[in-house]
């Protein structure tokens, strides 16, 4: 067993540069893996953080009923109630009053649908970042009244500038149709163009004004990080029983489950990579087998039994991929630590990621489990990639093999 | 004691339908502590018959007992352990194990047999210096010369143990000077140790040191003498 391995491992010193360059691809292709999986996982959670940002934000309360049909008449019955238990949870770093309602918005060539969202700017500053993400105008700078933040997508098909006025139509709770004149004092751009084409942001003030009442819908809050969101929502779900209190990952399932289909995807991926690196080990334990038939012949002649050959042609191919894998590994840990502090600049291809959600800057990450799975796979893989060159050297007879001299 | 007895030995390869009788019914007998050669021109058959003696080749009629025991009867992996108890190789080349030392590779039947690591060591040094290799314990063989290389051979095959020596054209890469040390070592073996050896050869000087020459021509016995 010893002399075994000790045989083995100088063996495949016998070929360094061939040695090297199977025990290269290895590190290479795992070292690969590992970061398209840290990529693709850092990809996900730049969305969720973009998303949480722009408009879901981590924690969302309404009305029980009204996620049924989205109807104005289920707003928020007591918000100093909400408020005040808001504000005395430790947890949450900011909220926001919202209120919702689904109607028109008319510029003089074109209408289209919108779901408008009346806020309170100084409390909607701190939950989202739409007033981050004006490319145009201010955000309700003006003491006037009336203003409207309109996405650029949604100008563009109105017809709309800066200054332009437009015309809100919308149903107040006793079903009366409302109307109001609006001016674009603010034309934003989030991550999502069919966010920007349709949703209207407007003050709470002139809605109410509008509506002749004082309702909310939904109250948007951040916690100081997302790791206080659990704790958070299970509280506010107690102490708030007469609301329905959801967090986002209940609000946007597809974020949430983002990670969980992509993981399948990942570890296909990786098993496609071991697939590639399998077919350089036995090529490379194929010529090694063929040059040394003879050796291995003689072996054989002077009482190496077959499972012992076998062994030693295992062990050989197991060298090969115990040395490539742990290099592979580290290297890949080491450039996800890397990266993952300074993040990674996808400015040159930022435009095309935008319309699906993405930030610029990706932080790579990687969970521990790839890690195990990439080393359960590595072994077994060396094991199937094993076998093949083995049996061949099993094959081999002894009186051939030294014959051919 | 008769250490190898073959009886009707024949073996026959056909090459494109074309039937060649590499041996030929040969009834051989080797006693213990015999120093013979097999001599006879290329293509008579010695690498056929050694190699059926040797349980490396099947037979393809005939029979081969070594010690008492007929190996034709064994199965691949018996033949493979019963080689490693009974017979000692000496190959023409690619005898060494070339990742390891002469000591290692010595030492390394011995740990196919199980032997303990002590008992390894010192059969090992002994041997090696034995066959005159005190100072190349740990060489590998591409530092030692061709005659080194089959001295270390020689020792190897002695460190298991065997009831005999089996070596085909054992001198056939070797200079004469190499030859000539390499066969004093073998008979002086043969004498004081009473190891029997059985060796196919080409070569008039080694033939000239045997004290029974086989001579085989076209697969068949046609000359056996002792001296
Ligand atoms: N694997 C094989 N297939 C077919 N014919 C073979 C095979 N091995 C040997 N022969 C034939 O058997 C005959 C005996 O060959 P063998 O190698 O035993 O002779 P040899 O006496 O050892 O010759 P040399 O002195 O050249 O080593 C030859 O005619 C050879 O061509
Ligand atoms: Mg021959």
């Amino acid at each position: 067993m010893k002399t075994t391995i000790k045989i083995a491992w100088r063996n495949i010193w016998r070929t360094p540069m061939r040695s090297f360059l199977v025990i290269g691809s290895i590190v290479m292709g795992i070292w690969a893996g590992i970061f398209v999986i840290a990529f693709s996982y850092g990809l996900n959670k730049q969305r969720t953080l973009s998303s949480i940002k722009n408009s879901i934000s981590h924690i969302q309360i309404h009305h029980p009923e009204y996620d049924k049909d989205y109807d104005s008449k289920y707003f928020l019955e007591n918000p100093d109630l909400i408020k005040t238990e808001l504000e005395t949870n430790a947890n949450i770093k900011a909220f926001a009053f919202r209120s919702l309602l689904n109607g028109m918005i008319s510029s003089p060539v074109k209408s289209n649908g919108v779901r408008i969202i009346g806020i309170n700017k100084n409390q909607e500053k701190e939950v989202t970042g739409i007033h981050s993400g004006l490319v145009e105008g201010n955000y309700f700078e003006s003491k006037r009244k009336n203003q409207i933040l309109i996405g650029e997508a949604l100008s563009k098909k109105l017809k709309v500038k800066l200054r332009s006025k437009i015309v809100l139509t919308f149903q107040d709770t006793d079903n009366n149709i409302v109307a109001g004149a609006f001016r674009v004092c603010g034309i934003f751009k989030t991550q999502y163009t069919k966010y920007d084409e349709g949703t209207v942001f407007i003050q709470n003030s002139d809605l109410q004004r509008l509506i002749k009442s004082k309702e909310f819908h939904q109250v948007a809050l951040l916690c100081n990080s997302l790791d206080d969101v659990d704790s958070t929502y299970h509280s506010l779900k107690t102490n708030l029983n007469d609301y329905e209190v959801k967090d986002w990952k209940t609000i946007s399932p597809e974020l949430a489950y983002a990670d969980e289909i992509m993981e399948t995807w990942l570890f296909l991926i990786m098993i496609i990579i071991m697939l590639a690196l399998i077919f350089g080990i036995i090529n490379t334990m194929l010529m090694a087998v063929f040059e040394r038939r003879r050796e291995l012949g003689m072996l054989m002649a002077i009482g190496m039994n077959k499972s012992k050959v076998f062994f030693l042609i295992l062990t050989e191919t197991f060298f090969l991929s115990l040395i490539g894998a742990p290099m592979g590994m580290f290297l890949g840990a080491l450039t996800i630590k890397l990266t993952s502090e300074t993040g990674i600049n996808l400015a040159i291809v930022g435009e095309g990621l935008q319309s699906v959600g993405l930030g610029n800057i990706i932080y790579p990450v990687i969970e521990t489990k790839f890690y195990i799975f990439i080393g359960v796979m590595v072994f077994i893989f060396t094991l199937i990639a094993a076998i093949y060159p083995s049996r061949k050297a099993l094959k081999l007879k002894p009186t051939e093999a030294i014959r051919t001299i | 004691m008769e250490i190898i007895k073959t009886t009707h030995l024949t073996k026959v390869y056909s090459n494109n339908g074309l039937e060649v009788k590499a041996v030929n019914h040969i009834d051989l007998s080797i006693e213990e502590g015999e120093f013979t050669a097999i001599v006879g021109p290329s293509g008579s058959g010695k690498t056929t018959l050694l190699n059926m003696i040797g349980g490396l080749d099947d037979s393809t009629e005939g029979t081969v007992k070594i010690a008492g025991t007929n190996i034709n009867s064994l199965s691949e992996n018996e033949l493979i352990d019963f080689r490693l108890k009974n017979i000692g190789f000496v190959f023409q080349a690619y005898n060494l194990i070339p990742v390891l030392t002469a000591k290692e590779n010595v030492e390394f039947i011995m740990l196919l047999q199980g032997l303990s690591e002590k008992e390894r060591k010192q059969r090992s040094e002994e041997l090696l210096n034995h066959v005159g290799l005190t100072d190349k314990l740990d060489s590998r063989p591409n530092q030692l010369s061709g005659g080194e290389q089959q001295r270390v051979a020689v020792a190897r095959a002695l460190a298991s143990k065997p009831s005999f020596i089996l070596a085909d054209e054992p001198t056939a890469n070797l200079d004469s000077h190499s030859t000539s040390t390499l066969l004093d070592m073998m008979a002086e073996m043969n004498e004081k140790e009473k190891v029997t050896f059985l060796f196919s050869t080409h070569d008039q000087r080694v033939i000239d040191k045997a004290r029974r020459v086989i001579t085989i021509e076209d697969g068949k016995i046609i000359k056996d003498e002792r001296r």
